[in-house]
């Protein structure tokens, strides 16, 4: 067990570093402008995290092992500490990155190192969500922007009620944000550990009994909850007084719409549900909340006259989706060399 | 958790009502009293001078209630700025009227008979451009589509308290008869004291349109 908690150790140094940075996204503007306090935020993110992760995080996780099952544990160790030194680089050098894409590069890597053939369709279907991932939460945030802003020009709601209302609201779309976040993010922290780690069932007090999968999950959704407790406090007053200086109804129509989008690319029951109505439904891929954001401000931008929107921030997302997985692959296709002729342990 | 759904917005949304009507109040006792003075009914002006001693002091206490409550309670933080100085400003019109009706009372300006009318008529209009910013100041707070409609109207009104300012001015330096010079210029003084509220008035609904654009999403 002991061993298997230390070569998981690349992985939830992912999950904390997730918990710190992207728990930002969900409560930065409510926790910088003081609306919610951070310690409610922090226990509200972590219970929903793990919720989400242990519930929902398999349809994603699936679509990652199609893309390539790491088989051994060293070489499972290998891919998620390749994703977490790229992830760690980039975000120093200033670049954009997301964990999602990060991690389909260390696959790759180890896909090329392990002489696996990558499944062309899976990656182009993984490739596509990302674009679709901030251009989906752009038409969310406009859509919803339209709705919210004739609701409150049609009810006359007093700016106090409004202050209020949006206090709740933040906090049961926060909670949605860390569910939908933890079901569609913990592939990127676990996932590559599910064929590797097989851990007996686990009985919860008779209630319910947790997979091995699940058992990896709660672990890594225990990991965010660190991260989220530890150092995103810092993040999240950078988030709401700096990086994006936004009204509390706008944040709260950002953290909407992209933890819709992450909702969308994360629920195997909506996705069962679309296919019986025979509509068409969302490929389970683990997407980046960052750019979910990023693409819902730029939707509100636009719903408000397309007025100050900045390419470059478009350009770098774009520029994120080659050099990322590039990055990553490279990374772990070195580290997988040092690892199997350096320290002699089977990375496949 | 109890704390964190618990309305104090609804509370303070009650104490800024309260705090308008006081408003409102005063610029009725502004023009009931002041038109007393300028028609002679001088005993009347003084038996409810102490009127509006208490609405400005009601006005104070309302308006530190509300200030406290919204720091407190953390309230509206990206408009809180923007409330808190129209309610000030509204606050200054309101000392304004108690100091200006104790002025009256203090000093004795001499209103000739002829003025009469010219002073009526200026402190209605004066009185019409506050009520009209208090309708100004509700619209910011749910109505925001209507804020500019006011803005024009208190524009439009204290427009007006301009040039019945300057015609009391212009009769008083040219066609009215005074023994003294000294007594023009207290006209003069008074005439300016009270065109001074519907300036004032006109000042904070320009500040309210800006924190109306402000209060778009």
């Amino acid at each position: 067990m002991i061993n298997a908690l230390l070569f998981m150790s690349s992985g939830l140094f992912l999950g904390w570093s997730l918990g710190a940075n992207d728990a930002a996204n969900l409560f930065g503007t409510a926790v910088g402008t003081k609306m919610v306090k951070f310690k409610t935020a922090a226990i509200i993110i972590s219970v929903f995290v793990i919720i989400g992760a242990v519930i929902s995080g398999m349809g994603a996780s699936h679509t990652l092992g199609a893309l390539g099952r790491v088989n051994r544990l060293p070489g499972a160790f290998i891919v998620a500490l390749a994703a977490a030194l790229t992830v760690f680089w980039m975000t120093n050098w200033g670049l954009p990155v997301s964990t999602s894409q990060s991690i389909v590069g260390a696959i790759i890597g180890w896909n090329l190192f392990a002489n696996m053939s990558t499944d062309l369709s899976v990656l182009s279907k993984i490739v596509s969500t990302w674009v679709l991932c901030p251009v989906l939460s752009a038409f969310f945030a406009a859509l919803f922007f339209f709705i919210l802003n004739k609701t409150i020009f049609k009810f006359k709601i007093h700016l106090l009620k409004l202050d209020h209302y949006t206090r709740i609201g933040l906090i049961i779309v926060g909670a949605f944000g860390a569910y939908s976040l933890g079901a569609n993010n913990i592939a990127n922290v676990m996932g590559v550990f599910t064929t590797s780690i097989n851990l007996p069932p686990l009985s919860i007090g008779g209630l319910f009994t947790l997979t091995s999968t699940q058992q990896l999950f709660l672990l890594g959704g225990i990991a965010i909850s660190v991260g989220v407790f530890t150092y995103s406090k810092r993040v999240m007053m950078t988030v709401g007084k700096n990086i994006y200086k936004i009204s509390p109804i706008a944040a709260l129509i950002v953290v909407l719409s992209s933890s819709t989008v992450l909702f969308l690319f994360a629920s195997e029951s909506l996705k069962m549900w679309l296919t019986s109505m025979g509509l068409p439904s969302f490929p389970l891929v683990p997407v980046s909340s960052s750019q979910a954001v990023v693409g819902a401000v730029i939707g509100i931008g636009l719903a408000k006259g397309g007025r100050n929107i900045n390419l470059a921030v478009l350009r770098n997302i774009g520029l994120g989706w080659i050099i990322t997985p590039i990055t990553s692959a490279i990374i772990s296709y070195i580290s997988l060399f040092f690892m199997q002729n350096v320290f002699m342990m089977t990375v496949y | 958790m109890k704390s964190l759904f618990k309305n104090h917005a609804q509370e303070l949304e009650n104490n800024i009502n309260k705090y308008l009507e006081v408003v409102s109040n005063s610029n009725l006792v502004f023009e009931r009293d002041s038109k007393n003075y300028v028609k002679g009914n001088i005993e009347a002006f003084q038996d409810s001078l102490d009127e509006i001693n208490k609405l400005e002091n009601s006005a104070d206490d309302f308006q530190k209630d509300i200030k406290y409550k919204l720091y407190k309670y953390m309230l509206i933080p990206e408009a809180r700025g923007d409330v808190l100085s129209l309610l000030e400003n509204i606050d200054n019109i309101v000392d304004h009227i108690k100091k200006l009706l104790l002025q009256f009372s203090i000093e004795g300006p001499y209103i000739p008979d002829s003025l009469e009318n010219d002073f009526s008529e200026l402190i209605e209009m004066v009185k019409k451009s506050v009520d009209v910013l208090i309708r100004c100041i509700r619209a910011y707070f749910n109505n925001i589509s209507m804020v500019n409609e006011y803005v024009n109207k208190v524009h439009f009104y204290e427009h007006e308290a301009d040039k019945i300012e300057e015609r009391i001015k212009r009769k008083v330096f040219k066609n009215i008869s005074l023994d003294d010079f000294s007594k023009k210029v207290h006209i003069r003084y008074f005439v300016e004291q009270i065109t001074e509220i519907s300036d004032r008035a006109e000042t904070i609904s320009e500040r309210a349109s800006v924190a109306a654009i402000k209060r778009r999403i």
